[in-house]
Formats: C-alpha cells, sequence, structure tokens
C-alpha cells in the first residue's frame, strides 16, 4: 500500500467517524476494526498487513485530526510488548480476547517477568505454575513490576517442569491481575515514587486457555516479548532532534549564560550520536518493513541507553542552578504514578529515570552478551547450569 | 526539524554493483601487494586504477552521461567507496572521481567539459590541489607555487588549481607534466601526498570564475560526506577481521572471543559499526537528493562519526590480535594508517561538529 493510498483510508475514515461527533471509546473502537490500529498487524486484528514505515503516517494523520489517542503513555508494555507476542503465538480465540481492548486501552498491561532470584538470569525463575484440571494454579513472587497498580492483566512466565534444564520448564501465560490470589505492592525507586511493584502470586488461577504458546515454550516466547521489548525501548522513529535531544538542545539554547566550549562540544557530540542512532533506527525498521525484531534490536537499545543517561546528565549541567533544585510534580513525595511521560518531567526526574534505561528489558552488559553471541556469533558464556535439571541448580 | 527520508539500505543494483567491486578486488588487490607502497613499489596503483576506471568503468560514475558518464549518483560511489576502504585500495577514486570530477560539475567551461569527458572514459585522472587537511569548514587559503601534502597529485595528470581573481575564485587545470610533483613519505602510503610545484598560469580555465569557491566547495563537501563511506568499509574490515580471529584463537584452553571483557568490546564496535553506516549512507543519499542544506548537516554528522570510529575500529583491531595486529605482515597496520589520515584529511571531527553546531543552532 503507498502512502496517498493509506492516506485515502484515514480520510475515508474520519468522514465516517468525525471526530467531533464520535464518542472516543466509539472512535478507538472503530479504528480498530477498521485496521487503523497498528497497521503492519493482520486484516482483523487491528491492522492492514502493510509495512509497518506506514504507521508514523497513520499517527500523524489520526493526531492532526484532533482524534483521541488510546493513551500510549499507560499502556506501554501492552502496546510494544504484549500485542506482538499475542500477535505471533496466540491462538485465534485469544487474538480475538485480547488485542482490541488492549489498543483501545481499556485493558492495561504489565510484566510479570522478573524475580528477586531471576534478573539478568530470567530462564532460572522460580514461580511455580501447576496444571489442575484446565486451570493452571500459580505461586510465586516477581519483582520490578512497572505498573503493575494499573494493570488488568498481565504476560506472566513460569516454571511448569522443575526437571528439565531451566530454558525447557518456562511457559508464557496471560495472568488476569484482578483475580484475587494476586497482591501488588509498590517498590519506591531513586526518583521517590513508585513506578514499579512487587508482585505476589499466591494460589492465582489461569485458564488453560490463557497459556500462550504450547507448555515449555516460554523462553522462546519470553524471548520475542524481550526483543520487541528492546525495539520498543531504543528504536522508536523520531524526527531530527526529537526525543531526549531536542529537550537538552533547547536547554542549551534556553540557558546562554551558562555556555562553555566543552559543554557545547559534548552536546554536539550527542547531537551526532542522536541522530546516528536515528538513521540506525531508519534503516533497522527498512529492513524490517515486515517481520519480528530480531537481536539486532539489542543494539539499538544499549545506543538509546547511553545517550540518554549521557543526555540527561548534562541537561542538569547546562540549567545551572535550576539543575540543583527538584520542584518537579510533589518533590520527592512518594506517589503511584497513573502513567509514564519521561519527556514531560523535570530534569532532575528525567537524570534519575534514565539510569534504569541500562537496567530494565535487560541490562547493557547482558545485551552485549546477546550481541556478542546472536549477532557476532562469538562463543557463549561458561554455563554450569546448561544441562543440568533446574531443581538441581545451585540457588 | 525535518530530514528527508532516504532508502538506507542497498537496492538490487547497489548489491550488483558491490558485488562487481568486491570480487575485482578480492582478485586484484591482495594485502600483501598493497603494503608494497610503503616499501617504495607502487606499481599496483596504475594497473587497479586502470581496471576500476576502465575496465569496471567507475570512474565516471558521477558524471552525467551528457559527457560520457554514466549518470550515476552519490549513492553509488558510497557503495564503491565502501568496498575500496574495505580493501585499502590504493587508487585515486575519491581524490580524482569524488573531489575533482564535483569541482568540476559546479559549471564547466568548454575545456572543463573536454576534461570531465576525459575523467569520465578513464583516459584521464584528476586531483584537486588543496593542502590537506582541507574543509568546508574553514575558509581555503590562496594558492601559492607550491602546495604541500596533496591527495591524488601523483595519481593525476591534470591538476586542478583554485586560482584567486579580482571576479572570484577560478580553477585551473595545469598539466601534471607542468608541474613537480614531489611524493612524500606519508602516514597513509595506499593515499600518498605530495608536494606540488606549478605555476597556476600555466593551466586552462575549467570552472571560471563565477562557479569556482562553489566548486571548490561542492568537491570537499563530497570528499568528507563519501569518505565517510571509505571509513565504514575500513571499520568493517577491522570488525570482520577481528572476531573471525577471536573465534578460532585460543589461550588458557579455550576460545579468546568467548572472553566477556572481549566480546562486550566488540559488541559496542559493532553497534557503533551499524551507526556509522547509516550515517555514511544517509549523507551520501542526502548528497543525491542536491538539498544543499541537508547535505551539509549529513556529511558533518557522518564525517564527525566515522571519522572517529574508523580509527577506534583500526585501534581495536590491532589491540584485539596481540602481537600479530602489530606486525608488519598483518595488514590491520594499513586499515590504521588509513583510518587515521582520513579522519584528518578532510577535517577532522571536531571540526565538523563545529560547523554543524553554527547549522542547528547550538
Ligand atoms: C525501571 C525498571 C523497570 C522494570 N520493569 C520491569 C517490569 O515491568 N517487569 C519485569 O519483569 N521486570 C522489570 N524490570 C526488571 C529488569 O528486567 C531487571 O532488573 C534486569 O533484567 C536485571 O536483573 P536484576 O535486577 O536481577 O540484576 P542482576 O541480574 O542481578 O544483575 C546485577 C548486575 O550483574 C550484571 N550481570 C548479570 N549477569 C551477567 C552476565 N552474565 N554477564 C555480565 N554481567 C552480568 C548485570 O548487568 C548487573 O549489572 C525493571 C527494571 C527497572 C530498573
Amino acid at each position: 500500500m503507498t502512502p496517498e493510498e493509506i492516506r485515502g483510508r484515514v480520510e475515508e475514515f474520519l468522514a465516517e467517524h468525525p471526530v467531533a461527533t464520535t464518542e472516543p471509546s466509539a472512535f478507538l473502537h472503530a479504528r480498530y476494526r477498521a485496521g487503523l490500529a497498528w497497521v503492519a498487524f493482520p486484516e482483523g486484528e487491528g491492522g492492514l498487513g502493510v509495512s509497518r514505515a506506514l504507521q508514523p503516517l497513520v499517527n500523524d494523520l489520526f493526531e492532526a485530526a484532533g482524534a483521541p489517542d488510546n493513551n500510549p503513555r499507560r499502556n506501554g508494555i501492552g502496546l510494544g510488548m504484549a500485542a506482538p507476542t499475542i500477535l505471533a503465538y496466540g491462538t485465534p480465540e485469544q487474538k480475538a480476547r485480547f488485542l482490541e481492548p488492549l489498543w483501545c486501552g481499556d485493558e492495561i498491561w504489565c510484566q510479570l517477568f522478573s524475580e528477586p532470584g531471576a534478573g539478568s538470569d530470567l530462564a532460572g525463575l522460580a514461580t511455580r505454575a501447576v496444571l489442575d484440571g484446565d486451570e493452571w494454579v500459580v505461586n510465586g513472587q516477581k519483582v520490578w513490576t512497572s505498573g503493575a497498580h494499573n494493570a488488568d492483566f498481565a504476560i506472566l512466565v513460569a516454571r511448569t517442569d522443575p526437571d528439565v534444564p531451566k530454558h525447557r520448564g518456562l511457559t508464557y501465560f496471560l495472568c488476569d491481575m484482578h483475580d484475587p490470589g494476586v497482591e501488588v505492592r509498590p517498590l519506591r525507586q531513586i526518583t521517590g515514587e513508585a513506578e514499579f511493584n512487587e508482585v505476589f502470586l499466591t494460589d492465582v488461577r489461569i485458564p488453560d486457555a490463557h497459556r500462550l504458546g504450547a507448555v515449555g515454550q516460554g523462553w522462546e516466547v519470553a524471548n520475542a516479548t524481550l526483543n520487541n521489548e528492546r525495539v520498543a525501548i531504543g528504536g522508536a522513529a523520531m524526527p531530527r532532534e526529537g526525543g531526549m535531544l531536542g529537550v537538552v538542545a533547547e536547554s542549551w539554547r534556553e540557558h546562554p549564560d551558562n555556555h562553555t566550549p566543552e559543554l557545547r562540544d559534548r552536546l554536539l557530540r550527542l547531537w551526532v550520536e542522536s541522530e546516528v542512532a536515528r538513521l540506525t533506527g531508519a534503516r533497522l525498521r527498512q529492513k524490517l518493513a515486515v517481520g519480528q525484531p530480531g537481536p539486532e534490536g539489542s543494539a539499538m537499545k544499549l545506543t538509546f541507553a547511553k545517550i540518554n543517561q549521557q543526555l540527561t546528565g548534562l541537561d542538569l549541567e547546562l540549567r545551572g542552578e535550576e539543575g540543583l533544585r527538584y520542584e518537579d510534580g510533589e518533590g520527592w513525595t512518594m506517589v503511584r504514578p497513573e502513567h509514564v511521560d519521561f519527556a514531560g518531567r523535570d530534569a532532575v526526574y528525567r537524570y534519575l529515570r534514565a539510569k534504569g534505561n541500562s537496567i530494565e528489558g535487560g541490562t547493557s552488559e547482558i545485551l552485549r552478551n546477546i550481541v556478542a553471541e546472536r549477532v557476532l556469533g562469538l562463543p557463549g558464556e561458561h554455563r554450569v547450569d546448561k544441562d543440568v535439571a533446574w531443581k538441581e541448580i545451585p540457588r | 526539524m525535518s530530514a528527508p527520508e532516504v532508502e538506507l539500505l542497498d537496492n538490487e543494483l547497489d548489491a550488483d554493483l558491490r558485488a562487481t567491486v568486491r570480487s575485482f578486488l578480492a582478485e586484484r588487490c591482495d594485502p600483501a601487494e598493497v603494503v608494497k607502497a610503503y616499501d617504495g613499489d607502487s606499481s599496483l596503483t596504475p594497473v587497479l586504477w586502470k581496471g576500476i576506471a576502465g575496465e569496471l568503468g567507475l570512474a565516471g560514475l558521477l558524471i552525467p552521461e551528457s559527457y560520457g558518464g554514466a549518470g550515476a549518483t552519490a549513492r553509488e560511489a558510497a557503495v564503491v567507496l565502501e568496498e575500496l576502504g574495505r580493501s585499502v585500495a590504493p587508487v585515486p577514486f575519491l581524490t580524482s572521481a569524488v573531489v575533482a570530477t564535483s569541482v568540476l560539475l559546479t559549471g564547466p567551461t568548454e575545456a572543463g567539459a573536454d576534461l570531465l569527458a576525459g575523467l569520465a572514459s578513464g583516459e584521464r585522472t584528476a586531483a584537486l590541489v588543496v593542502p590537506l587537511p582541507a574543509t568546508t569548514a574553514q575558509p581555503l587559503a590562496p594558492v601559492e607555487t607550491e602546495i604541500r601534502s596533496v591527495a591524488g597529485a601523483l595519481e593525476a595528470d591534470t591538476l586542478l588549481v583554485p586560482v584567486a581573481t579580482p571576479d572570484g575564485l577560478e580553477v585551473r587545470a595545469v598539466p601534471a607534466d607542468q608541474a613537480t610533483v614531489a611524493p612524500v613519505s606519508s602516514l597513509d602510503m595506499t593515499r600518498r601526498l605530495a608536494d606540488v610545484t606549478l605555476d597556476p598560469s600555466a593551466g586552462e580555465v575549467v570552472v571560471a570564475a563565477e562557479h569556482g569557491a562553489d566548486g571548490v566547495r561542492s568537491g570537499l563537501l563530497a570528499g568528507a560526506a563519501l569518505m565517510a563511506s571509505e571509513q565504514v568499509g575500513v571499520a568493517q574490515w577491522c570488525l570482520t577481521t577481528t572476531v573471525d580471529y577471536l573465534k578460532v584463537r585460543r589461550q588458557f584452553g579455550r576460545i579468546v572471543g568467548g572472553y566477556q571483557a572481549l566480546k562486550h568490546r566488540l559488541a559496542d564496535l559493532y553497534t557503533s559499526v551499524e551507526g556509522a553506516g547509516a550515517a555514511a549512507r544517509h549523507a551520501a543519499g542526502a548528497l543525491a537528493l542536491g538539498d544543499a542544506e541537508e547535505a551539509e548537516i549529513a556529511t558533518h554528522v557522518a564525517a564527525a562519526y566515522c571519522g572517529d570510529l574508523a580509527v577506534t575500529a583500526a585501534e581495536e583491531a590491532v589491540q584485539l590480535h596481540g602481537g600479530i595486529g602489530m606486525t608488519w605482515e598483518h595488514p590491520a597496520h594499513l586499515y590504521l594508517k588509513r583510518a587515521k589520515a582520513d579522519q584528518i584529511a578532510y577535517g577532522l571531527p571536531g571540526l565538523h561538529r563545529d560547523r554543524l553546531g553554527s547549522l542547528v543552532d547550538i
């Protein structure tokens, strides 16, 4: 489909569903059914099966028309991670049940992967799921769960077979966060607020119909999620001098009294690096016009984390005195945020929150391992736990 | 700030061109022959250049068909330069087919048009006589009769000399045999410099004063923009060769490439080389689009990034090969020398950043 054709579709849709007179939720559901939600998804699942490259145009057209949005800042995990995984591994019933309310923002998602004993070594996780009739009974503890306090559903990985090596005994589930066995407790982070949580799972019952992929296939499915997560974090399309760079370039322009040659050259280095990262992302998207992201997305996320951390640090320096004050919202007061809004926040918040960029979604060390092994083909890490049944691994 | 979307991958024609150049160089540009240039034997250069310019017909890539050229764009030249960089090929493609050609194309006189036809057929080779480092970021020094450190002059039969006149800068073509072109013992002997002594009035005007300054600028801009692709080729060779070596080299009973300290360095290098590839291709694409401001921004981005990256790649290649990387026998040093000389030749990365800053209001 050409950009002109898709523009035609959007215009037709807008003519049939005038923004001014259509109720926002009805508008979103209609947009989903017209295939104008995520256009690269197949027809009938919110898309038209066309190139991903057309998505920014579609978003721009709807935005320009003043259309209601699906509040993507509130459902980043749903849109960026759960949806592509459900699309890739879901049954027709699962896709029909979950994708539309997800895209429309009726159901918010979170990610129940990490545990106190399993972070980088995600495949070592201990949360157990045991089949009881046609339901799975889940027990365990998850941690660092972003947005769990807002979530209706979760993507969950649990151990279904402790007697085989760790990667083979995992299964992937879609978990109802309103199940009485789910308890969410806030975890305060270095910004003062609690964006993430600990989640305790006690006899949570998940119907077998909400298992995504085969029993024992959880590691493969989880990797599809993680690859999408890395692209979602690091690979978003943006205009030149967009994103964090744009914010910091503005700081520079607004604080002429603080200019020094050293700060200018550092900013220009980051300008160049951001532009190079933007172009690398554009090239990756040209390569992936259709299909699933592979390990190359890990390189994008590595770069993103590095640049974002350096930019947010530089921003405080450029602001001088302002960089010493944290007057964002209620300062350090503990809150449980409704959504994640990075660019719209105070510079101190951004500096601190960006520290998580090299930890969340796979630490930078782990991503370098992935690039070295899966892209460059270098030997894997020495593993003591590789061919050992999970229950025999010392912990 | 908006930027045009440029095709950043090889299309089918690019891939064919790349395959042709690569297999030609694999056959004719053996590193064992290339290294001889450092011991006084540069006999590979004329043979190789004849093949590339004549047999493959690449000398006229950027020259429009009306002058007998191939009428291709900077995009195709970028593909060729990546491959030339990957082999550190000692040929004057960048200096003649890119820089000198771009100078002439800005507005050739009749003599200039004849020269373009000669360049297109591969019968003639030209060089812009400017002392290196040379960059659009700095004003050109007035030409004297002695010009030090000129690239491409040794291989050229025609020297393009920018001459100041009351009407502006004009470009004259001085036959190389009417000048003294003294070879310099250069850091990079695969693009050997020369000290040139000449009488600028000896030549015919090939770009009149009206267009001369633009011509020189456009030549130097194209040089910096497309050198980035050469730097990508250099860096790719360094990365691939190092990864291949570390997959077979064993120490302490293990494949050395399995040590995480090295894996992480190579992962970082891979990430930067990918970025450099996108930046260089974007610069070439922007040049091909003919949007002057975008071409300049994209060139400064690519030059600033790729200039340092190629040096890092070559330095990592030497270090990660251990002792063998330090030898004359291993080709890594050819790449290190090319990368370091390239980083300086058309303006240091810091200069490109500085100029970029003034274009983007920083
Ligand atoms: C802001 C934020 C939000 C998050 N949100 C979520 C979420 O919503 N859902 C969820 O499931 N998880 C979430 N996480 C968790 C995140 O995925 C983990 O923190 C991460 O995978 C690292 O695990 P860990 O914290 O256990 O650190 P560890 O794995 O214990 O790592 C400690 C250190 O050791 C290094 N290390 C570990 N193994 C290796 C190795 N083999 N080689 C070299 N170095 C190594 C690590 O890089 C790190 O520096 C979030 C994290 C943060 C910071």
